[in-house]
Parts: structure tokens; C-alpha cells; sequence
């Protein structure tokens, strides 16, 4: 904001009511300040770890071994012709970036509420910034992945092109659930107690840990409204070869979450205004 | 209206407090307070927000922080803002750098405006130093090449010099709050609004932090500061304001409005006694300070060869546990003469009071002050209080009179010490 040689514009400020608008012009002013705040999510995460950025590894292994022992070998769950621990990793790729996203972003708000309460800015960046942070991880375990497939020898098919798409859904999936619950955890916080919990039974929500055949035919519709449903067989279908894309449940999850994100925008800045006070 | 920096009209804001629990003592009481607590939780928690109240009907447990406030700022001003504590200063800034909205009301604003109410926010302790400065830089709403720009700049005003690649949390605290105002100081906007932030960092740096304010006034930016130290306001401002209430009460050049705020607010005090009505809310009070001469009595005019005793009846009602007191003696012009913290000479006995009511003397030696009216300030605090830090703030309470009918020079010392010295000669040393 450079500061211009014309007089200054009169700005008044008075008390909104109701819905208002993103302003992405303001958005775009700060995007030096969002970059920023997602460099420092990352550069802080692993600071003074022994592992360091290995921990974004770790623990998509760490789960993919556990699922594989419990739901692959003791269960016996079907994986749709591939050995179960690829099928399973493929799926804790996009659920691991959704759900450390989402529990990222709805506390955004308060762990920074120093910020909030001594400067403006727009607080949508803080959400946002911890669900970008997040795709770092997600390259870094998706390294593990082509690991994977070179040793079982799997060849993705061309409709692995649809991933990034895919990812895009994703993010403004839980970008749009991360603004909805960061403005309501600001002033409740029951809503992280709630959230930590009820992101892990959220898991089986989606084929994570067993495939869509198992799921009864006339509640797949259904069943596809949550929009990872969708996401997660979309990576399968595209990189694993499973079948071919499932457009109809991409297209069915991806109105939900941009409903989601939309909405989400709008509840955060309308409830932006009194994130100083309820803090 | 075109030179107008900033025009406040009749801005209100209003604010929830909270409200003292009652505890359910029966039974069955607890089993229904299982019940209704999530209910009225919610409804607690949902009136935080108080854009959903009607401004008409203020229920218990509200505040008005603001109230019809109106203000005007002219380009290139440097405006003080003085008042008491929860006057409404710092919501004023507040509402002009848009961290929160009035509850009625308006504000003008020409131009970019840069808030301080506090320095090194979103200073990270795992990052550097100059990691922060690009960051903190940014969250003040600096662009990158602005910093870039600047950095140089930063790093010398703040003296960090070879440990800028250093984890700020390997910093002494002076190092960190030097680096922190560095990075405010070197804000480019309009209008610079400061909240008490010159109080960091050692003297010589304080020192370097006004320049520096008068510095940015002198280019023709305008400047809001609040600050508590009326001399800083004096030697910074141009124009005043007294906020009271929610209210400004008074405005005009700085040393009258320093003046009239530090006479009204020792209006009473001429007694040389102070009572303060019980508040049970209060979980620590001062109620009754008194000034006393060494036979005991109150008064308000000493000599210079008298002790001063301030006395302070104080009941405290709940333990806080790091509750300690402070006071200061200053001239009415504000220069602080003598400072006083109850951590000066260890232990702080007011850390370890019991509960019930107790009586503090603190005796003031013959020949510490020069001859000349002066004013008692008090303020007690605890970092653990459940009210926030402030736990019972007086203020300026009393005032009395020092005079020097003993030496020749007498009252018209202009000294703020009342020290005497001795000139001593003794033979001169023809080696030297």
C-alpha cells in the first residue's frame, strides 16, 4: 500500500448489520500477510523436532500400517484388487489433509487471538492460511505414495490428471468448514472439544478403511453428499486404475463443498465484526 | 472539513462484563444447575456479542466503554488522549484502527492508518529475528518490498545487530521489545495510533522511541496517543483530550488538559484523606488512604525535614496469589519524583497478606522530595487476577504540600529532590 500523492480517501467506519460482502480487493492488499502466515505455519511446526518435516510422513504411515493389520488382515475387507495397504494409503492422503486442515483452521482464531484483538486485518486469512499450510504435508506423505506404487508396480491411469481437481474440492471443502467452525469457536469453545472427537468417527464417513461396494447401493447418493466420498474414490479410480472416475459423486460432492465454502465465507464475515469483543 | 484527519461523531460502545456466579449450595440445586448451566452458558456466551442488543434496554452486566463520544483531528496533529483507567481510550483506538466496531455512531478516516496498541504482535519465539520483522512488518499491514525497504533501517534503530538470525526466544527481554517497536516505528501511514508502548526498553531507548514519535509528527503524519505518563503527553502532543466515561470531557492544548485532568482528579483531596465505598465485587481494595505527619495526624503541609507517611486501609477479601502494590509521587505536571513497586525491598508482604482488613504505612524520609505540591498515585495489581491484571487502581488519591523554611535557597528550589548536600573542603594535596 504504497502511499499515493493524492489526497487520501475519506473512509468512514459505522456499525454494519446483516450479510456483507468478502472484499477481495482488501484480501488482495494483504496477500503478502497471508503467504507470510503460512510460511511461519510451516517453518514453526517442526521447529526443535529431531524428525522435522519426517513427522508428515510418520504418521500417514503409522495409520496406513495399523489399517492395513486391523481392517485388511484381521477383517478381511475386500480392496478392490489392490493390496490393501496402497488402497488404504491413497484414501489417508486426501482424509489426513482434510482433517488436520479443518482442526488447523478452527483454532486459527483463537490461538492467535492476539492478533485479533490489537490489529486489523482480515481475519479470513487465518483459516485459510492453515488450510494452505496444510498441503505441504500432503506433497511430502504423497512422496510415500509413488513409493508405493513403483513397488507393487502399479501405473496410474491418465485419469490420474483429474487429481488436482480432486484436491481442489477438497480444500474448499474444509476451507469452508474451517470458516464456519473458527467463527463459532471464538466465542464457544466447545466446538474444539466437539471437533476433535468428532473428526475421528467423521473418518468413516468415507471409504477410507473400506471400499464404496460395501456401502448399500440405494444409500450411495446419499452416502456421496460428504464430499470426501467422491475426492477419495476419485484418487483411487485415477491412480490405483480401481475403476473409472466417479464423476457423479464428484459432481454431487463438489456442490456441497462449495455450498459449504460460500456459506462459510459469508457466516465468518458476517460474525467477523465482533471477533474482538468475544474473544 | 477537507484538513480533517479524523472525525469521531457520536460513537457509542458497548461492551458485556462479567458477572459474579452464584454457586448452587443444595442438592437438588446442583442437579438442576447440570441442567440450566449449558442454557445459561449459551446465553452468556451469545451476548458477548452485542451487536444483538438494544442500546435502549442495557440489561445487568453491560457497559457503555463509549458513550456519544465525538472528536475531531486535523492533518499533521499530534493528539494526547489522557483519562483514568476504563475510561474508554483504548476502545477509542480500537474502534479508529478497526479491530472492533462502535455500537453506534461514526468514524472518518483519511488515509492509512497504523495501530500500536500493542508492540510484536504475532511475534513468533521459534522464528528469528528477521523472520519476525518481515512478519510482524506484515501483520501491521506492511507490504514485503515496504519492508525490504526498511529492514536495514529496523535492525540498526533497534541495536540487535549480529543476533538478527537468532530465535527471537534466545533474546533478553530488552532485545525483543527493542526489535519489536523497531519494526512499529518504521510504519508508514497517514494517521499513527500508540497505546502506551513508549513504556519499553531502557531509558536511552525511550529516549530514541520519542524522537522517533516526534519524528513521524514532524513529517505531517497525525498521531493518536494515549499514554499514562501526563509528561510524555506534554512533551509529545500539541492538542489533548480528557476521556471520562466514555466520554470526552475536555479538550484544549495539552498542558491545560494535563493540568485540569491532574487537578480534577486531586480535587478532593485536600483533606489529606481519601475513603473509598466498600465494593464487594473487588476481591483486594484500598479503602481509606490518609497522609500523616510523625505524630500521626493527617495533613497536607509538611517541611522539608518532616517524614511523609502515606497510610493505606486496605481489606482483602479473597487471596490473589503475585498481588503487589505501586505508587508514585509526582509533581502536578506529572514528572514522577519518586516511584515506588512492593517489590522493591523483598519479600512483598502484600503477596502475603491474609484475608480481613489490614493497615500499610509507607514512610517517606525528611529531605527526599523539594518544596512544592504533590500528588499520590496508587495501583495494585496481580498477574493472576481473575478480573484481569488490574485489581484496584485508585489512582491519584491525595495530595499534600512540602516547604523548605530552613535553608536559604528555601522554596525556591527548583530541584524534584530535597536532598541537601555538604560542601566539604579539605586541604589541598600539592602531589596532585
Amino acid at each position: 500500500m504504497e502511499r499515493s500523492e493524492t489526497a487520501p480517501v475519506f473512509r468512514i467506519i459505522k456499525p454494519t448489520r446483516g450479510w456483507r460482502n468478502l472484499d477481495l480487493r482488501e484480501l488482495l492488499e494483504y496477500r503478502d500477510l497471508f503467504l507470510f502466515l503460512v510460511w511461519r505455519s510451516l517453518k514453526v511446526r517442526y521447529a526443535q523436532s529431531i524428525l522435522g518435516v519426517g513427522w508428515a510422513i510418520l504418521q500417514p504411515v503409522a495409520q496406513m500400517v495399523v489399517f492395513t493389520a486391523i481392517f485388511g488382515y484381521l477383517a478381511g475387507i475386500p480392496s478392490e484388487g489392490v493390496p490393501f495397504a496402497v488402497f488404504t494409503y491413497t484414501a489417508i492422503l486426501p482424509w489426513t489433509l482434510f482433517s488436520t486442515s479443518l482442526a488447523e483452521a478452527t483454532e486459527s482464531l483463537v490461538a492467535q487471538a492476539q492478533m485479533v484483538s490489537k490489529v486489523y486485518f482480515p481475519r479470513i486469512l487465518l483459516p485459510l492460511a492453515a488450510v494452505v499450510a496444510r498441503l505441504v504435508d500432503f506433497g511430502i506423505a504423497a512422496i510415500v505414495l509413488g513409493g508405493m506404487l513403483a513397488w507393487y508396480g502399479i501405473r496410474p491411469t491418465p485419469a490420474v490428471a483429474a487429481v488436482p481437481l480432486l484436491v481442489v474440492v477438497l480444500l474448499a471443502f474444509s476451507a469452508g468448514a474451517g470458516m464456519w467452525l473458527s467463527a463459532l469457536a471464538i466465542q464457544y469453545r466447545d466446538v474444539k472439544y466437539a471437533m476433535n472427537f468428532m473428526i475421528q468417527l467423521f473418518m468413516y464417513a468415507a471409504p477410507v478403511v473400506y471400499p464404496v461396494s460395501l456401502v448399500p447401493g440405494e444409500l450411495r447418493s446419499l452416502y456421496a453428499l460428504n464430499p470426501l466420498v467422491g475426492v477419495v474414490e476419485g484418487f483411487r479410480a485415477g491412480i490405483l486404475g480401481t475403476g473409472p472416475l466417479p464423476w457423479g459423486w464428484i459432481a454431487e460432492g463438489s456442490v456441497v463443498a462449495m455450498t459449504i465454502l460460500v456459506s462459510g465465507a459469508l457466516y465468518f464475515r458476517r460474525k467477523e465484526r465482533v471477533f474482538a469483543d468475544v474473544i | 472539513m477537507s484538513d480533517l484527519a479524523i472525525a469521531v461523531k457520536n460513537v457509542s460502545k458497548i461492551y458485556k462484563i462479567g458477572l459474579k456466579e452464584s454457586l448452587p449450595d443444595t442438592f437438588s440445586s446442583v442437579l438442576w444447575s447440570l441442567i440450566s448451566r449449558p442454557m445459561k452458558n449459551f446465553r452468556d456466551l451469545r451476548s458477548l456479542d452485542t451487536t444483538r442488543i438494544d442500546a435502549g434496554d442495557l440489561g445487568k452486566g453491560f457497559i457503555w466503554a463509549l458513550r456519544d463520544l465525538s472528536l475531531e483531528v486535523r492533518q499533521g496533529e499530534r493528539l494526547g488522549i489522557v483519562g483514568s483507567n476504563g475510561a474508554g481510550k483504548t476502545t477509542l483506538l480500537k474502534i479508529l484502527s478497526r479491530i472492533t466496531e462502535p455500537t453506534s455512531g461514526e468514524v472518518g478516516l483519511r488515509g492509512r492508518v497504523g495501530s500500536l496498541l500493542e508492540v510484536g504482535v504475532g511475534f513468533h519465539p521459534e522464528l528469528t529475528g528477521r523472520e519476525n520483522v518481515f512478519l510482524n512488518g506484515a501483520i501491521l499491514g506492511m507490504r514485503r518490498h515496504e519492508i525490504d525497504l526498511r529492514f536495514d533501517e529496523i535492525v540498526s534503530f533497534a541495536e540487535i545487530g549480529q543476533f538478527i538470525d537468532t530465535p527471537v526466544k534466545r533474546y533478553s527481554s530488552g532485545m525483543y521489545v527493542r526489535l519489536a517497536f523497531a519494526v512499529a516505528a518504521h510504519l508508514e501511514t497517514d494517521i499513527l495510533l500508540v497505546d502506551e508502548v513508549l513504556a519499553v526498553g531502557d531509558a536511552a531507548f525511550q529516549r530514541r522511541c520519542l524522537g522517533k514519535m516526534s519524528e513521524v509528527a514532524a513529517e505531517g503524519r497525525t498521531v493518536l496517543f494515549v499514554s499514562h505518563q501526563l509528561g510524555l503527553v506534554r512533551t509529545l502532543c500539541e492538542r489533548a483530550v480528557l476521556i471520562e466515561n466514555g466520554q470526552a470531557v475536555f479538550q484544549d492544548t495539552a498542558e491545560k488538559v494535563v493540568d485540569h485532568y491532574l487537578r480534577s482528579s486531586i480535587d478532593d483531596t485536600d483533606a489529606g484523606e481519601r475513603r473509598f465505598a466498600e465494593d464487594e465485587t473487588k476481591a483486594f481494595q484500598i479503602t481509606r488512604v490518609r497522609v500523616l505527619d510523625r505524630h500521626g495526624s493527617v495533613t497536607t503541609s509538611f517541611t522539608c525535614e518532616d517524614p511523609v507517611v502515606i497510610e493505606l486501609s486496605c481489606n482483602l477479601r479473597r487471596r490473589l496469589p503475585g498481588l503487589y502494590g505501586y505508587l508514585t509521587i509526582s509533581r502536578p505536571d506529572g514528572t514522577i519524583v519518586v516511584e515506588s513497586d512492593s517489590h522493591d525491598l523483598p519479600p512483598n508482604e502484600i503477596d502475603s497478606l491474609s484475608v480481613g482488613s489490614h493497615v500499610i504505612s509507607i514512610e517517606i524520609p525528611p529531605r527526599t522530595l523539594a518544596p512544592g505540591r504533590h500528588v499520590v498515585y496508587l495501583n495494585f495489581t496481580s498477574p493472576t487476577g481473575e478480573d484481569g491484571f488490574q485489581v484496584d487502581s485508585p489512582q491519584n488519591v491525595v495530595a499534600f504540600d512540602m516547604t523548605d523554611p530552613f535553608t536559604q535557597r528555601g522554596n525556591r528550589r527548583k530541584a524534584l529532590a530535597g536532598t541537601l548536600l555538604r560542601w566539604e573542603p579539605s586541604p589541598s594535596d600539592p602531589a596532585r
